[in-house]
């Protein structure tokens, strides 16, 4: 189903066909699930990155996911943002869109967000673009021709631009700022798209400590509101996180619970230490 | 504080920008058309026949090396076919300047020259309505940009980009050539369509009308670049480098890179074919080696020498290739060739953001 | 013309030796002025089926048989051969007249030459007059094949006789002769004798339904069997252009594969190849004209190792400066081209210069009728599958192909695990540039060798690669093959031009659905 069609369904109501593209009101959860992957299987020339994975994320949720290298977290989230097509399986967002059949831009007009393991950001605009980029807003071509930046966009650009603490550097050159920021601009561009759930591939990767724990408190605030899968290897972080953490191993689940226990199941420990 | 519509469309460009505009327009407008017309040939001002047709086809030029840059400079995406654009839209004014010359051929026939040494009866059906000016007009810009929006949709879609674009797109003007070659075509195989004689009625050797043509292209060439600066300087444009730089991101952010690369590239070709319908009366020909791969592939050293990513570089690029082009095939015929291959050479390995960008280098450096 | 010659040294070499005396009488009545004793005497010689005979009509229907006083005879140089005996006349008679004939008496002669040959004890003389009846045979020819196909035990011969009995049979005033003959001219499959059975289809020409109806099938049969020929022969010259383009591209997918950077002046490579092989040549003349007709095989090396060097050297000054740049890539080595095209017009000149097939490779054999594979495009396709063994071998066995391979697969993990990228960048372009000059090689054997010779392939060849996969060996084997047989049918059926277009259109099609060509890497690292 193509955006366009969604839009026109009824149920999406007057919200969504008043903002084009903008799908998140309409967001079915009602069974508290937000994102749901079953027996999704991908393979690369007889290698099988995933292999029957099955996974479910609650609405409101903050998911951790770990693994050795090579377990199918990139892959996964590939799958969930369109980049990649499963050879079989299937992964709903909310009750009713089918992302296997969504393009990237459509995935992420109905409210899924994603940080690269390696932060993208556009390293020749200005921060203040990056994150005007980013906005929520009707991302169309032709309106994108005569679009203005009004003054509630200028506020949420400011109110984001001090969340992750970039405001004296909003005419500076992307490409400019410490690898640290770097990440963060990349999590506020999230954040000015306002997604449902965040994708996050190694959010503190190259971060100071201190900027770690900052990451960890902001991630907790947004969750409640959105949902985030986190995929990392820093264990300290994660435990800050708190919250359910899921091992992926061989493109499958390997063990499921909160991080005491994950970390006590015999077959995690194998995985990490045995060979 | 809302500024009216009308002041917010002048802001696109800053204030020195309209000035040199408005300079520019004053010497291709007034200053030239006059000097070639109404000053004496032998006084020292007289702009000659040569002259002001070597300064029409500049621009004509310099319009295409903005719409190469739109797409190459801002887009990223490297078109080696745009020629094919220039050419059909040449082709499409080439055919009113056929009709045009009515019963005045070699054959006194009202069918052109080559048609009736084809033995053909009557014109083709696609020739239909080419003796209106309005609607050749229409087909100048209707036909290459169907050509650019249908190529550009199938290639944008599967996401064909980087070197497989440009080599396709360098495919299709080859194979588009090879169309024209051919007779059965019906536009003039190999030697095109060539002695036109007139406009609207108006002889098109005449000095007014060299003169005319020479104002539209300036006009023209003036449009493109406040066109362009609008563009790139709108969100559209920013989400056009955005693209450039990192397609994938701008897909995660919810933005459709297809339809904005489709807009720009067709936009472009369309540009490139109001040029080529320019050129045509200016030059007095148009044959199939304007689809030829090297002249789309010249196109983009134009940009390169004069800086992608500005909208004056490409205009000083297209004049500093074009004019030592016609220094070099007449001075030394032999080394041209050797000259334009080491440009290519030269200006990708070290002057990779070309004439303005070294001067931007230098300008900063004095002022720190 | 030559064949004749042949033929008639072939009669003539067993029959000198051996000159059985003919019968002085019948001999001598060949001078005679009556053409029907003429004539008589003539079906006498040829009855009998005597070998001399045959050299004695020859030089008759050649007018090269005198009479000088009521003997009868022949010139072999200045002596005189008695035509009775083969005995020479000493002294050789001062004047003599030749023996004129008429039309009438000409085409007796050549019945009773052809007769003669076909009893001829020679298997290679009664074939070769079999296959020379095999067009033109008129009814009058009936009776002697009949009666030479009585006596033919080798199985060609018969095979070829019964052909020709058929054909003389056409014209038989009796339709079941006829009949006979349509049916039989079944098994020929010649464009020739599609020519002789479709008058017949029409009832003015042909007045018995049966023979009729007999032709219609038989023609069905031939067409469908030219058909065959045809296709086959398409699907020849399809793999010859294919094997052109293999050799065209295989260079460019090695570059292309490692560098991920399209060379624009590969054409040119191609070009310094045909230019080399021309150079050899003119050495041969030059030095060695006694082995003019292997400077081909000298060539092989030498096109390689100066292709291979312009590669490297481009590659060193310019496009090693330009990795991670590929738009800008294509530009510089384009203005690489353009210089490469002027200096071959300074060096050699603006005109297509002549580089000749050595006489081993002119000519070619013929498989079927109407299907002749010319021998230059039978050894560039050998020499094809020669240089894609080598280049599999040096891929697949050698320390340097692995080196390539993995620079292909992932450029920043080979380099971290101590692949010297850098020399093997080099090396890599090096080889594919070598390669080019291969293909530059065997494109001066059946194409132009010119300045601008290169400048067609680079699309082509890009397409081959595209088609078959970045960094696939036999990705590209199928796609140029694939892309030339395709060529080749769509040329056939709509000329070049529009099988051009066409196949250009088939290709950006085919990337629409299979981006990542027929042989596709997947995984996360090729986008990247």
């Amino acid at each position: 189903m193509s955006v366009e069609q969604l839009q026109s369904s009824p149920e999406w109501g007057d919200g969504a066909a008043n903002m084009g593209h903008v799908l998140q009101p309409g967001l079915d959860i009602s069974h508290k699930v937000i994102l749901y992957l079953e027996d999704i299987s991908v393979s690369f020339d007889g290698f099988k990155a995933l292999n029957k994975l099955s996974l479910a994320i609650d609405a409101g949720e903050l998911r951790c996911i770990i693994g050795p290298n090579g377990a199918g977290k990139t892959t996964m989230m590939d799958v969930i943002t369109g980049k990649t097509r499963p050879d079989a399986g299937t992964c709903f967002f909310g009750q009713t869109l089918d992302l296997t059949r969504m393009t990237e831009p459509e995935i992420a007009h109905a409210g899924i967000g994603r940080k690269f393991q390696k932060p993208t950001i556009f390293e020749r605009h200005t921060v203040f673009e990056n994150l005007e980029l980013a906005m929520k807003t009707d991302k169309r071509a032709r309106v994108s021709l005569f679009a203005r930046l009004d003054d509630a966009g200028r506020d949420k650009i400011a109110d984001t631009l001090k969340l992750i603490r970039l405001g004296a550097e909003a005419e500076r050159q992307a490409g400019l700022l410490s690898h640290g920021q770097k990440q963060w601009l990349e999590i506020g561009m999230l954040l000015m798209q306002e997604p449902q759930l965040l994708l996050l591939d190694e959010p503190v990767a190259g971060m100071t400590d201190d900027e770690t724990e900052r990451t960890g408190e902001l991630f907790k605030s947004l969750a409640g509101k959105h949902s985030l899968v986190v995929v990392e290897h820093d264990m300290a972080f994660i435990e800050q996180l708190g919250g359910q953490v899921t091992v992926l191993h061989e493109g499958a689940v390997l063990a499921e619970g909160d991080l005491a226990m994950v970390q006590a199941d015999p077959r995690v420990i194998e995985v990490y230490l045995g060979r | 504080m809302r500024t009216p519509f009308t002041l917010h469309l002048l802001k696109f460009m800053p204030r020195t920008g309209w000035i040199a505009l408005a300079v520019f327009a004053a010497i291709a407008l007034a200053i030239m058309p006059a000097l070639h017309l109404f000053v004496p040939h032998d006084s020292p001002f007289y702009v000659s026949n040569y002259a002001i047709t070597l300064g029409g086809k500049l621009m004509c030029y310099a319009i295409v090396a903005v719409a190469m840059d739109l797409i190459w400079g801002y887009a990223g995406i490297l078109s080696l076919g745009h020629g094919l654009f220039f050419a059909l839209g040449g082709y499409a004014f080439g055919m009113y300047l056929m009709r045009e010359i009515g019963t005045d051929g070699s054959y006194h026939a009202t069918l052109p020259d080559f048609m009736v040494f084809l033995d053909w009866k009557a014109l083709p059906w696609y020739w239909f309505g080419t003796d209106s000016l309005i609607w050749s007009l229409l087909l100048v810009l209707a036909v290459p940009a169907l050509v650019a929006y249908v190529f550009g949709y199938f290639a944008f879609r599967s996401r064909i980009k980087g070197v497989y674009f440009s080599i396709i797109t360098q495919a299709l003007t080859f194979a588009a050539m090879l169309l024209f070659f051919r007779n059965e075509t019906g536009f003039g195989g190999n030697n095109g369509f060539t002695d036109f004689k007139r406009i609207l009625g108006f002889d098109i050797t005449s000095p007014e009308m060299r003169a005319a043509l020479f104002a539209l292209s300036a006009l023209v060439l003036m449009l493109t670049l406040v066109l362009g600066r609008y563009l790139v300087s709108s969100k559209f444009g920013r989400v056009l480098t955005a693209i450039r730089d990192a397609e994938s991101r701008v897909m995660f952010i919810g933005y459709n890179p297809l339809h904005y690369k489709l807009f720009v590239w067709t936009l472009s070709a369309m540009l490139c074919a109001v040029a080529g319908a320019l050129y045509v009366p200016q030059v007095g020909i148009i044959n199939p080696s304007e689809m030829s791969p090297a002249n789309s592939i010249e196109i983009a050293i134009w940009v390169a020498v004069g800086g992608r990513g500005t909208l004056i570089g490409p205009v000083i690029g297209a004049a500093i290739v074009n004019l030592s082009k016609s220094f070099f095939t007449v001075a030394f015929p032999d080394y041209w060739l050797f000259f334009l291959g080491a440009l290519f050479v030269g200006v990708t390995l070290w002057l990779p953001e070309g004439v303005v960008g070294l001067w931007q280098r230098v300008m900063n450096k004095r002022a720190a | 013309m030559t064949r004749r010659l042949l033929i008639l040294l072939l009669c003539l070499l067993p029959a000198l030796p051996a000159w059985a005396a003919l019968d002085p009488a019948v001999v001598k009545q060949l001078a005679a002025e009556d053409s029907d004793a003429k004539i008589a005497a003539i079906q006498q010689l040829g009855a009998g089926g005597d070998r001399a005979a045959v050299t004695v009509l020859k030089a008759l229907a050649n007018d090269e048989l005198f009479v000088a006083g009521g003997t009868v005879f022949l010139l072999d140089g200045e002596t005189a051969l008695d035509a009775a005996t083969g005995t020479a006349i000493a002294p050789a008679p001062e004047t003599y007249d030749a023996i004129t004939i008429n039309n009438r008496i000409r085409a007796e002669l050549s019945n009773a030459i052809a007769t003669l040959r076909l009893l001829n004890p020679d298997r290679a003389v009664r074939l070769a007059a079999a296959q020379e009846l095999q067009s033109n045979t008129g009814i009058d020819m009936a009776p002697v094949l009949a009666k030479a196909l009585a006596r033919e035990t080798d199985p060609q011969i018969k095979h070829l006789l019964k052909l020709a009995h058929a054909q003389a049979n056409l014209g038989s005033a009796d339709a079941d002769a006829r009949l006979a003959a349509v049916q039989a001219l079944a098994d020929d499959a010649t464009p020739n004798t599609r020519n002789l059975l479709l008058p017949l289809l029409d009832p003015a020409t042909e007045a018995d339904a049966r023979v009729r109806t007999a032709a219609k099938s038989s023609l069905k049969l031939i067409e469908s069997r030219l058909a065959v020929g045809e296709t086959l022969g398409q699907i020849f010259t399809g793999l010859s252009l294919g094997s052109i383009l293999l050799l065209a591209a295989l260079g460019l997918a090695i570059t292309y594969g490692v560098m991920g950077v399209i060379n624009m002046a590969h054409g040119e490579l191609l070009m310094v190849g045909a230019y080399a092989a021309y150079a050899v040549q003119g050495l041969f003349q030059r030095y060695l004209p006694g082995y003019i007709d292997w400077y081909v095989l000298a060539a092989i090396p030498v096109a390689f190792a100066a292709a291979g060097l312009v590669g490297i050297a481009l590659e060193r000054s310019v496009i090693r400066w330009l990795y991670g740049r590929p738009l800008e890539t294509l530009l510089a080595t384009w203005g690489l081209s353009l210089i490469l095209i002027q200096a071959a017009r300074v060096l050699f000149g603006a005109q297509n210069v002549e580089v000749a097939n050595p006489s081993w490779m002119s000519g070619g054999i013929e498989l079927m009728a109407g299907l002749v594979l010319p021998w230059n495009r039978i050894v560039i396709i050998g020499f094809t599958l020669f240089v894609l063994a080598l280049v599999w071998l040096l891929m697949q066995k050698t320390r340097l192909g692995m080196f390539v391979r993995a620079v292909t697969q992932n450029r920043q993990m080979a380099g971290c695990v101590g692949v010297p990228t850098a020399r093997i960048d080099t090396l890599a372009f090096g080889l594919g540039a070598g390669i080019a000059g291969l293909g530059g090689v065997a494109l001066s054997q059946i194409a132009n060798v010119g300045p601008d010779m290169g400048q067609g392939y680079i699309v082509d060849s890009f397409m081959v690669v595209v088609l078959g996969g970045v960094g696939q060996l036999a990705g590209a084997v199928w796609a140029a093959l694939g892309l030339g047989v395709v060529t080749k049918f769509l040329e056939g059926w709509a000329g070049a031009v529009i099988a051009k277009i066409v196949v250009l259109a088939i290709v950006i099609v085919f990337i629409q659905k299979r981006p990542q060509g027929l042989f596709a890497l997947k995984g996360r690292f090729v986008e990247n």
